[in-house]
């Protein structure tokens, strides 16, 4: 099996819809003649032309509405911001426009277009490059939101995104686009709402997305030292949320550690501990534990930056408190 | 901006069967209208609800410039261009009375007007935000090698926000096939134009994008139909226009608001009726002898019985079906 750049599978995945599908097309500043910001979309102009590789101004709300108003009329747009921190410029268009139209016209306005860039913090950034946005975007009924953490899930997780009818948050790890991975060759598409399990383990789980995936497997290498097995849940997809694949390793295990890049209050983690207390309460043994973001802006310093993120050690931690071991 | 544009081009230079036709849109929507006000005294149409009463010149000369397969985007104030694209009245109604036969299917209601197969985008509720959407369906067809256009209309208000900007910039960068219509009546809600922008000339702005701009009478509907078909001419060829559309209306801000008040005096208001599209319209087609009194009057007994039925379509429809909560939140 071929091994790629996370960064790679995504252009794999844009090359081949775009091949596919000439209704495809990609916007956002910076993804043509540049390459993309992030080199996402390199090769990609002068494969597809200008037509349909569109280099756009620095304006996220126009040009995510002029996203919608194409999809509207029958396009299948990619629209790639930057990062995400950008795109709160164009939250009007992805909530009040996109997510709303099928809905608000009775069904008639499908909107099948996809919105994508790196989210979550990299490297000393600052407090307004390092933010995760996913629990606000995964509010919104009307949408879907995906956040890949592996090669191969960013290509399969992004075609699907692409064939779906319906507006689709694509949270890219802006410290992930170099990270390998094996990728499996020929069609690719993993369908949007399925969590899949990075590790096996029995003693306790551990949920997470995107770039926690790393943070649970480098903890859970560091329990099994330890002689505890860890199990690894990756959501993978935010909204839809695969339910039935946290209470499954829950029910197995009886204890829980949540994991994510974003902050504490009303976070990912906050909805998934609220399905296990719903539906597999008589079966842990333990309260569940948070690891998140503290509740405070991304700190430019390295070492306050560290403090602030979620770390393996971190996770260890909330692990062995749910083991009641410390 | 264009002088030629700017110009009342006179009434003969459209056919008298399209005059008569103009009549007949315009008091359909101020007979509609004036029912849509009945019906929410009555409680019949609940939220906000945005009247177009002295406005109808605006929807009634720029459509009469399109093709059926031409595109349209409003704002919330958009029953008469809905009732002017052909929604049927029964549909607008029943919409506005929140029914599984309206054109949403009772999910949008008055700010939310679709009709897919005739190519109305929608009623949009925040002010500006469908301005990028315009731009976007013109790439589309730009995109597909179509010569359609779409006409985008917002309030003058709507000048204020930065999408009308983002997306004016792109439509003249790109080229889009777009006519960006602005339909100044003067005040958003109750906060007068020149007491939040420095540039009052609405028109004016097209020069920071290079674009073509025209200031038409709102009032006289055979200038806006002439300015409206100048710049569809000129965006079917790649070239984006502003219009600003000089109207009024008569009416508050929506049905919650007062018609004058701490904004504006009722001298003012009545002074502006002075200016009524319709009754300027019967003038004309009176004095050129294209309709007699009789017929104008058979007319708007024959509006008044439709829009009657409308609203008896409406009151006797459905609700949705309790299922309708849940449809649509995703497609297939």
């Amino acid at each position: 099996m071929p091994t790629l750049t996370y960064r790679d599978a995504l252009n794999q995945a844009l090359r081949e819809e775009m091949q596919r599908d000439p209704n495809v097309f990609l916007m956002g500043e910076e993804v043509g003649l540049y390459q993309g910001a992030y080199k996402v979309s390199r090769g990609l102009l002068e494969e597809f032309g200008p037509q349909r590789v569109v280099d756009t101004p620095i304006a996220e709300l126009g040009f995510a509405g002029i996203g919608v108003g194409a999809a509207m009329a029958g396009l299948r747009p990619v629209v790639e911001f930057m990062t995400w921190n950008f795109a709160i410029l164009a939250l009007d268009q992805i909530v009040n426009s996109a997510a709303k139209m099928l809905y608000m016209s009775g069904g008639q306005f499908p909107m099948p277009l996809v919105f994508r860039g790196p989210n979550g913090a990299a490297l000393q950034l600052g407090a307004q490059h390092s933010q995760a946005w996913e629990s606000w975007l995964a509010h919104i009924p009307g949408l879907k939101v995906v956040a890949p953490a592996t090669p191969a899930d960013a290509k399969g997780l992004l075609k699907a995104a692409i064939r779906d009818n319906n507006p689709v948050i694509v949270l890219e790890g802006e410290m992930l686009y170099n990270t390998k991975g094996e990728v499996p060759e020929g069609e690719l598409v993993i369908p949007i709402g399925q969590a899949d399990v990075k590790r096996p383990g029995n003693d306790v789980t551990i949920i997470c997305h995107s770039k926690t995936v790393s943070v649970a497997l480098k903890a859970a290498d560091q329990l099994q030292e330890a002689g505890i097995s860890a199990e690894v849940v990756d959501l993978r997809s935010i909204r839809p949320l695969d339910e039935a694949a946290v209470i499954a390793s829950v029910t197995k295990t009886n204890r829980c550690v949540v994991v994510e890049e974003g902050w504490h209050h009303c976070g990912v983690g906050a909805q998934v501990v609220d399905i296990i207390q719903r539906d597999a309460f008589d079966h842990l043994d333990a309260p569940v534990q948070r690891v998140t973001q503290v509740d405070a802006p991304m700190p430019y310093n390295k070492v306050l930056e560290r403090a602030a993120k979620s770390t393996p050690e971190k996770v260890v931690a909330a692990a062995r408190r749910v083991l009641y071991l410390d | 901006m264009s002088p030629a544009a700017t110009a009342a081009i006179p009434g003969k230079k459209v056919s008298a069967d399209l005059q008569r036709s103009m009549l007949r849109q315009m008091l359909l929507i101020r007979r509609f209208e004036e029912k849509a006000a009945e019906a929410y005294a009555l409680g019949k149409i609940g939220g906000f609800c945005h009247l177009y009463i002295g406005q109808e010149a605006v929807a009634v000369g720029t459509i009469a410039a399109l093709r059926d397969d031409d595109y349209l985007i409003c704002s919330y104030r958009e029953h008469g261009q809905a009732l002017v694209r052909g929604i049927p009245a029964t549909a607008v109604m029943a919409e506005l009375f929140g029914k599984a036969t309206g054109c949403s299917h009772g999910k949008g209601g008055s700010m939310h007007l679709f009709d897919a197969k005739r190519h109305f985008m929608g009623g949009h509720g925040i002010v500006g935000g469908h301005i990028p959407l315009a731009a976007g369906i013109g790439f589309a067809v730009k995109y597909k090698g179509g010569d359609q256009v779409c006409l985008c209309y917002f309030g003058e208000a709507a000048v204020n926000i930065g999408a009308f900007h983002e997306a004016l910039n792109m439509a003249a960068v790109w080229k889009l096939p777009v006519v960006f219509i602005c339909e100044n009546n003067r005040y958003g809600m109750g906060t007068a134009f020149e007491r939040v922008a420095a540039l009052t000339d609405v028109a004016a702005h097209a020069t920071s994008y290079d674009m073509a701009s025209a200031e038409v009478d709102g009032m006289d509907v055979f200038a806006v139909h002439a300015a409206t078909t100048k710049a569809v001419a000129d965006a079917r060829q790649g070239k984006p226009t502003l219009l600003e559309i000089r109207t009024y209306r008569f009416m508050g801000h929506s049905m919650s608001d007062p018609l004058h008040g701490v904004y504006r005096t009722k001298e003012e208001v009545e002074e502006q009726k002075k200016r009524d599209p319709i009754a300027a319209l019967t003038h004309h087609l009176r004095d050129e002898g294209i309709m007699d009194q009789a017929a104008i009057d058979a007319l708007d007994a024959e509006i008044h019985a439709e829009v009657d039925q409308a609203v008896k379509f409406a009151d006797e429809s459905p609700d949705p079906d309790p299922d309708a909560l849940m449809r649509d939140v995703l497609a297939d």
